[in-house]
């Protein structure tokens, strides 16, 4: 585990405290950003600390603020109150050649080729256009776009005109790479290639940070994740830690179904069917698994199962909110 | 706070940041088949009015004679056209051509009333009689017209002696006070009208530049970049730069038709560009003043416009835009344009220092003026004026369209200040 811990719990009014549980530099950190849009606030006091070399995840259902929250990390929006700071940073843009950015909307010049695009977004960010162009060749040809390096992006494929947007966000070699909404539009295979990337990326010591309402992939790729909903951040920390808020959830089949043992299942157990569920006591199991043997309960199996991200997002930002990511996870597939 | 400091150098600076967005600009526009429609499309009115003056031309010498018809007998008609080549050196285009009416050769009974009324032939009038007794026979306005001047021509055929007019010594002098201010004034003018044509034909472009990136979303990009004053910035001198480029081929074209049919285009249109009279600072300075004052009329409009056309949303937005523009910058020129009758005077002053206006009034100025400290001082207070526009221009943007609420650097340095005190270290 080696991921700084903040949490907060609902607005400011437990948690707060912040502790770096390795000594990694942060490559990212916020305390109370807040941002009000025609009055309503869009992102209410985000605290966020990131360390190099991290993949981070921002995890939250659409207009949660997670865009919000990025743009003002980048430092393309200010916020309100609160402060950012990148690589010790407080103004993004000073540090511009360390950053690169794959925005949610994706968007590039239609009648530019794919080669210049990539050599363009890196010009941004400092590096010299003949240099661009050619790690640009480089990149395509890696990526099996060699071939279209010469077209306009206005002939490439959405898929395609999507990796030449990812690959000019890579092309300047950032020290830390925000991507919002990654896996937003892409098929279940450019999906896969993206982890693949996203993961080759952190092995070489680049930070990534991206936002996404899709849980399994914070859940595969993360070390790290933000919780967001309605612009709050009930939760920052390791996806372990997040999981681990939530008490392991027994589950237990018995061939008796009545008896005396019952009375030593604790109070929340619930019945299933067959099956009784309830949360790990904090004793351990031994006590209850020796008091369902002297009951003679005829246990037939007994499995701890920890709890996912899921169950964690559930139990940090809500049902509701829970219900509207996995209601946008739906309409993304779809 | 524990961040690494990096060691290459971690930014471009600004002017290196607006030169990426000028040169990306700058080439995408040049190499756009639109672009090439819109160098031809001033030439189109005058290719037009070209050969629209010139069949007019053909037409007004076919239908106004300033002939005048000879009916008289053969000596007498002689002793006339003699008479007129005579004094023609002195008076010139005072008199009219004179010629023979064929029909009435040899017809003593020629009614040239009659003739004239059949609409026959093309005379202003037609003279019968004798150089003694002459009769002009024509319309009333005609008869007005030429009656003095072919009297003077019968009096000279008939003396015996041709008139003889004294040599007159000439004294020139290069101009007075009273012709210099008058003929400074149209070049002034012409200026003027040269310099708002030009920024109303191109700055007009900058309106819709920020359209295409809200449109394809790369503003998001440009905007995590680099910083969005930079991003205008380049945006306005890549267009200034594609204005130079309009503005040095329809400049060619123009020296070419002028190379072809100077006298012509001289002639048909009144006009005598060689004529028109030197400037106060001298033709080399004015034409270096002129391309000064077309940079900075042209970032100052256009830093303006750059800003309204980066609210609009859509390209039908923009073209809504571009009627109160097009008034406004009409405004601008008739304030600089008025004031040029007004030397000195308060109005003068204030169109000089209304930024936008101010290019306008001081190429007018150095028509008219020779003092030079003057466009020092203009041209600092006007690139301050740009360097205010587009910095405002960037700053409501980020406001209005990329609803970034910390606007204003006080706000911004007092949130840092309050958040330095805020923010612990996270170990």
């Amino acid at each position: 585990m080696a991921v700084s811990e903040h949490h907060r719990a609902g607005n400011h009014t437990a948690g707060g405290t912040a502790a770096t549980i390795d000594a990694r530099p942060l490559a990212i950190e916020a305390r109370g950003l807040v941002k009000s849009f025609d009055g309503t606030r869009a992102v209410d006091g985000v605290d966020i600390s990131v360390p190099e070399g991290a993949i981070y995840g921002i995890l939250g259902p659409n207009g949660a603020g997670k865009t919000t929250t990025l743009r003002m990390l980048l430092g393309i929006i200010d916020p309100d109150e609160g402060v950012r700071r990148v690589f010790g940073h407080d103004r993004p843009h000073d540090i511009g050649r360390l950053i690169g950015y794959l925005p949610e909307e994706r968007g590039l010049y239609p009648a530019m080729k794919a080669i210049e695009a990539i050599a363009f977004m890196g010009a941004l960010r400092g590096l010299p256009l003949k240099e661009g162009r050619a790690r640009g060749a480089e990149l395509l040809e890696r990526h099996g776009l060699g071939h279209a390096a010469d077209r306009q992006i206005r002939q490439l494929s959405k898929g395609m005109a999507q990796t030449v947007q990812l690959l000019g966000t890579l092309v300047h070699r950032p020290r830390l790479v925000v991507l919002d909404e990654p896996f937003s539009g892409l098929d279940a295979i450019n999906q896969g290639k993206l982890e693949v990337m996203i993961r080759a990326l952190a092995e070489d010591g680049v930070t990534v940070i991206f936002s996404t309402h899709v849980i399994h992939h914070a859940e595969r790729l993360c070390e790290g994740v933000a919780i967001i909903a309605g612009g709050k951040v009930p939760y920052a920390g390791s996806v372990e830690a997040a999981r681990d808020r939530i008490p392991a959830q027994v589950r237990l089949e018995t061939r008796a179904r009545e008896g005396a043992w019952l009375a030593a299942l604790p109070k929340d157990a619930k019945r299933n069917g067959d099956f009784f569920q309830f949360p790990l006591p904090e004793i351990g199991i031994e006590p209850l698994l020796r008091q369902l043997i002297e009951g003679e309960a005829g246990i037939l199996s007994l499995s701890i199962e920890r709890a996912g991200l899921h169950d964690a997002f559930v139990a940090i930002a809500g049902e509701a909110a829970a219900r509207q990511l996995e209601a946008d996870s739906v309409e993304e597939g779809a | 706070m524990t961040g690494t400091a990096p060691t290459i150098r971690p930014r471009l600076s600004a002017l290196e940041a607006a030169w990426v967005i000028a040169r990306r600009d700058f080439v995408a526009v040049l190499f756009s088949r639109a672009f090439l429609f819109f160098l031809l499309g001033p030439l189109f009115p005058v290719i037009v009015g070209g050969l629209a003056g010139s069949i007019g031309g053909q037409v007004q010498r076919g239908a106004v004679s300033i002939e005048v018809g000879l009916a008289m007998s053969a000596a007498d008609n002689a002793a006339m056209i003699a008479a007129r080549e005579r004094i023609a050196p002195q008076l010139g285009g005072a008199l009219p051509a004179l010629r023979e009416v064929p029909q009435a050769v040899g017809d003593p009974a020629f009614d040239a009333r009659a003739f004239m009324e059949a609409r026959r032939g093309n005379y202003a009038a037609i003279m019968t009689g004798t150089p003694a007794a002459p009769v002009l026979t024509g319309t009333e306005g005609q008869i007005a017209r030429w009656q003095g001047p072919v009297g003077l021509i019968a009096a000279d055929a008939l003396s015996a002696e041709p008139a003889s007019f004294p040599d007159i010594a000439a004294q020139v002098v290069t101009t007075s006070a009273a012709s210099e201010r008058s003929t400074r004034i149209q070049t002034a003018q012409i200026a003027q009208m040269l310099l708002f044509l030009l920024t109303m034909l191109l700055a007009g472009m900058v309106l819709s530049n920020l359209v295409e990136e809200k449109a394809n979303k790369i503003i998001e990009i440009l905007a995590a970049a680099i910083p969005m004053d930079a991003v205008f910035t380049g945006k306005l001198f890549a267009m200034l730069g594609v204005s130079f480029v309009g503005i040095a081929v329809w400049g060619l074209a123009g020296w070419g038709l002028w190379a072809a049919g100077g006298d012509g285009i001289t002639q048909a249109t009144g006009f005598d560009l060689a004529r028109l009279p030197a400037p106060a600072v001298g033709w080399p300075l004015f034409a270096a003043l002129g391309v000064v004052y077309f940079a900075m009329a042209y970032l100052l409009l256009g830093a303006l416009f750059l800003t309204i056309g980066a609210m609009a949303n859509t390209v039908r937005e923009v073209q809504t835009l571009s009627m109160p523009v097009t008034m406004m910058q009409l405004m601008v020129f008739f304030l600089a344009a008025y004031t040029i009758n007004l030397p000195g005077s308060g109005m003068e002053m204030a169109a000089i220092a209304f930024p936008l206006s101010s290019p306008f009034a001081m190429l007018a100025r150095a028509a008219m003026e020779p003092a030079l400290w003057t466009h020092a001082l203009a041209l600092a207070w006007q690139a301050l004026a740009v360097l205010g526009l587009v910095k405002g221009g960037s700053l409501l943007f980020r406001k209005r369209v990329m609803k970034s609420g910390g606007a204003g650097r006080v706000k911004k340095a007092w949130f840092t200040r309050r958040a330095k005190g805020t923010l612990e270290p996270a170990e």
